[in-house]
């Protein structure tokens, strides 16, 4: 609406009801207040429950604070960043293969079906990842150690229960395939057609279109939708808690017994029988995740803004 | 698009001018028939799993293709050819999991699922027997209050950001931190909620109105970005059509904009109310577990499928086999929940959404 409009209406309305008008305008007021205040509840019930952490003598907490968070962040960007490299592309092939490659009548519904493997509650993902997936996941481990053991991410000695960094960053995969997918979809899709058809018309074969056409359009969603995917599998809790055995080693080794934690797993295994000190540095951990998810999250809306102020489509 | 359009020009021109052949309709399938059986003569006497097998079958089919099209059509297509593999495999291989995923619980979760199962709790069950009663209703309730505390405050804010807002410098901040919202991990809203109510009560609360909290928290973002996008595509010449007949705002809101849209409304908030109900990380940070039915959020703890479902599978008693089928089934209920949660959101949104897209 613009501001005329809202102003010469205002003018029109006020002499006949002035009350019905304010007590539903202050509400609706009201309410986006209440979310602002919430949020800054979020920010400094957090901070002032984290302090005690910060200022903990060496005593209560050996090591400090740093050495608790540290090898938690390395572990929490790990298993994020694996997700990343495995789910991104196959998210952009599932993407096109629904925009571009499947039949339209049948487009709707594939998308659909994809959309079911984010509504899956993640505690399913836990079991299922703990049940099937890493049992699944040794033969292939030793594989990997004895063939490709010069590669350190492979390095082994493999794990004999499954319960290895590559899985949980497998199962993250899955769960952060949906939104990439939904974003990258949704780009695809708004490809000016004129494009489209001016490439298939100087003779391009589909893939030649989509490449010189789709891809470059799509690019900045592609890369906004992995990074709201990597702010999903950064926060992801229960499936990592009850996926991955953790023995707190800061390694890049993704198929053996010794994995880092991540943060938000770690919050859910030791906080419910956590007391004193250690729930405050348990929060003071929450609130670093928080900010590393805040960064990502504000990174994907700038990159989509700025596509919105170049791009010709809307 | 589909690709006819150039083979067209190709069969029409003459042979002269052809500088290339084209494979015949049935050469994709046939190939791939081919591959697949040659593979399963290789399995079979590797004695390797039908996993690999898919996965052999698919490299030497894209190979196979490749090849064959590179020697009978030319570069161009054969890398054409190779892309639509590719992406087609790319999507057959996302829903392995998903195929997996709903196999595993249904297979896992239905030696459970019976009569007990929804009529007893835990109290007194050491062994087999026993259900989730207790945490059946524990989700209803929780997940309800949360419904109750974050649709109004989500459609109200949603009204004020498209009706009243106008780019006010309230409504952009608004907008920036229901944004920052949507980012939060849910085990950091379990910490909120834990945390606010430390300070309140003192440490160590667990009850269900703290876990209703940190859902709610969680749903707000949701439900404001789904209602304020279908406020938006109500168009303005029915607004505009009500203040020329003298409506005030506030009731053209309620009996024009809204009715026009609330199919739309409905459906974001069953989807929101899908996401929530299967969080596990805020309710076990807040809530935690009980054996048996406890009714009232205001009081102690509380048993949810989800939470009951993590505690029987991870710090499963003796016996093991009883407690992790009490997990499985758990897991399957809430699925089933959420599922049918998705599917009554799609049906309100096929009925009653607006015409006017």
């Amino acid at each position: 609406m613009t501001t005329t409009e809202v102003k010469s209406e205002q003018k029109a309305a006020k002499p006949v009801t002035q009350l019905g008008d304010r007590i539903f305008a202050g509400s609706a007021k009201g309410a986006g207040i209440a979310i602002l205040v919430v949020l800054a509840g979020v920010a400094s019930f957090l901070l002032i429950e984290a302090f005690p952490a910060v200022t903990a003598p060496e005593s209560e907490l050996p090591g400090g604070l740093v050495a608790y968070v540290g090898p938690l962040i390395f572990g929490t960007l790990l298993g994020a960043v694996i997700a990343l490299v495995v789910a991104t592309p196959a998210a952009v092939a599932v993407a096109l293969f629904i925009s571009h490659y499947a039949p339209r009548r049948l487009s709707q519904g594939l998308s659909y079906i994809v959309d079911l493997l984010a509504a899956v509650p993640s505690i399913v993902y836990g079991l299922w990842g703990a049940w099937t997936l890493a049992p699944l996941s040794v033969p292939l481990s030793n594989w990997l150690t004895d063939n490709l053991g010069w590669i350190p991410l492979f390095a082994g000695p493999a794990s004999t229960t499954g319960r290895t960094m590559m899985v949980v960053g497998l199962v993250l995969a899955v769960m952060i395939l949906p939104i990439i997918t939904a974003v990258a979809r949704e780009v695809f899709l708004q490809t000016p057609s004129l494009h489209e058809e001016a490439a298939l018309a100087l003779g391009a074969t589909r893939w030649e279109m989509i490449r010189m056409a789709v891809l470059p359009f799509g690019r900045s969603g592609i890369i906004s939708g992995a990074m709201l995917g990597l702010g999903r599998a950064l926060g992801e809790t229960m499936a990592v808690a009850m996926i991955l055995s953790v023995s707190g080693a800061v390694t890049f080794n993704l198929i053996s017994s010794e994995n880092p934690g991540t943060i938000a797993a770690n919050i859910a295994l030791q906080f419910p029988e956590a007391s004193g000190i250690t729930v405050n540095v348990l929060i003071a951990s929450g609130l670093v995740l928080f900010v590393i998810t805040l960064l990502v999250n504000m990174l994907a809306r700038y990159i989509v803004e700025r596509r919105r102020d170049f791009s010709g489509a809307n | 698009m589909t690709g006819t359009g150039l083979e067209a020009p190709a069969s029409t021109t003459p042979a002269v001018l052809r500088r290339k052949g084209s494979l015949p309709r049935w050469a994709p399938l046939g190939i791939l028939a081919a591959t697949a059986v040659v593979m399963a003569g290789v399995a079979a006497a590797t004695g390797s799993g039908v996993g690999l097998w898919a996965f052999l079958t698919a490299v030497v089919y894209a190979v196979a293709t490749y090849t064959t099209s590179r020697v009978v059509e030319g570069a161009r297509k054969a890398a054409d050819r190779l892309v639509t593999v590719i992406v087609t495999g790319a999507f057959v291989l996302a829903m392995v999991p998903l195929v997996s995923v709903l196999w595993t619980v249904i297979a896992q979760g239905w030696e459970r699922f019976d009569v007990t199962f929804f009529t007893n709790s835990m109290r007194g069950i050491v062994g087999e027997g026993g259900g989730a009663l207790h945490a059946i209703q524990g989700t209803l309730i929780i997940t309800g209050l949360a419904a109750a505390m974050s649709i109004p405050v989500g459609v109200l804010t949603a009204i004020y950001l498209v009706e009243y807002g106008s780019n006010s410098k309230l409504s952009r901040a608004i907008t920036f931190f229901v944004d920052v919202m949507t980012g939060i991990p849910s085990i950091v809203a379990g910490l909120f909620a834990y945390a606010l109510f430390t300070l309140l009560l003192g440490p160590g609360v667990r009850f269900g109105f703290v876990g209703a909290v940190a859902l709610t928290v969680l749903m707000i973002p949701i439900v404001v970005r789904s209602t304020e996008e279908m406020l938006k595509i109500v168009p303005n010449e029915l607004r505009e059509a009500a203040f020329a007949l003298g409506v005030p705002k506030w009731r053209t809101i309620l009996k024009v904009v809204i009715p026009t849209t609330a199919g739309g409304i409905a459906t974001g908030i069953t989807l929101a109310i899908a996401r929530v109900i299967g969080e596990t990380a805020p309710l076990l940070v807040t809530v935690g577990l009980a054996t048996g039915v406890n009714l009232n959020p205001f009081d102690s703890r509380m048993a949810t499928l989800p939470v009951f479902s993590y505690y029987s599978y991870a710090t499963p008693g003796v016996p093991r086999d009883p407690f992790l089928d009490r997990a499985w089934t758990a897991a399957l209920v809430l699925m089933l929940i959420v599922m049918i949660l998705n599917v009554v959101a799609r049906l309100i949104s096929r009925y009653f959404s607006p015409k006017t897209r």
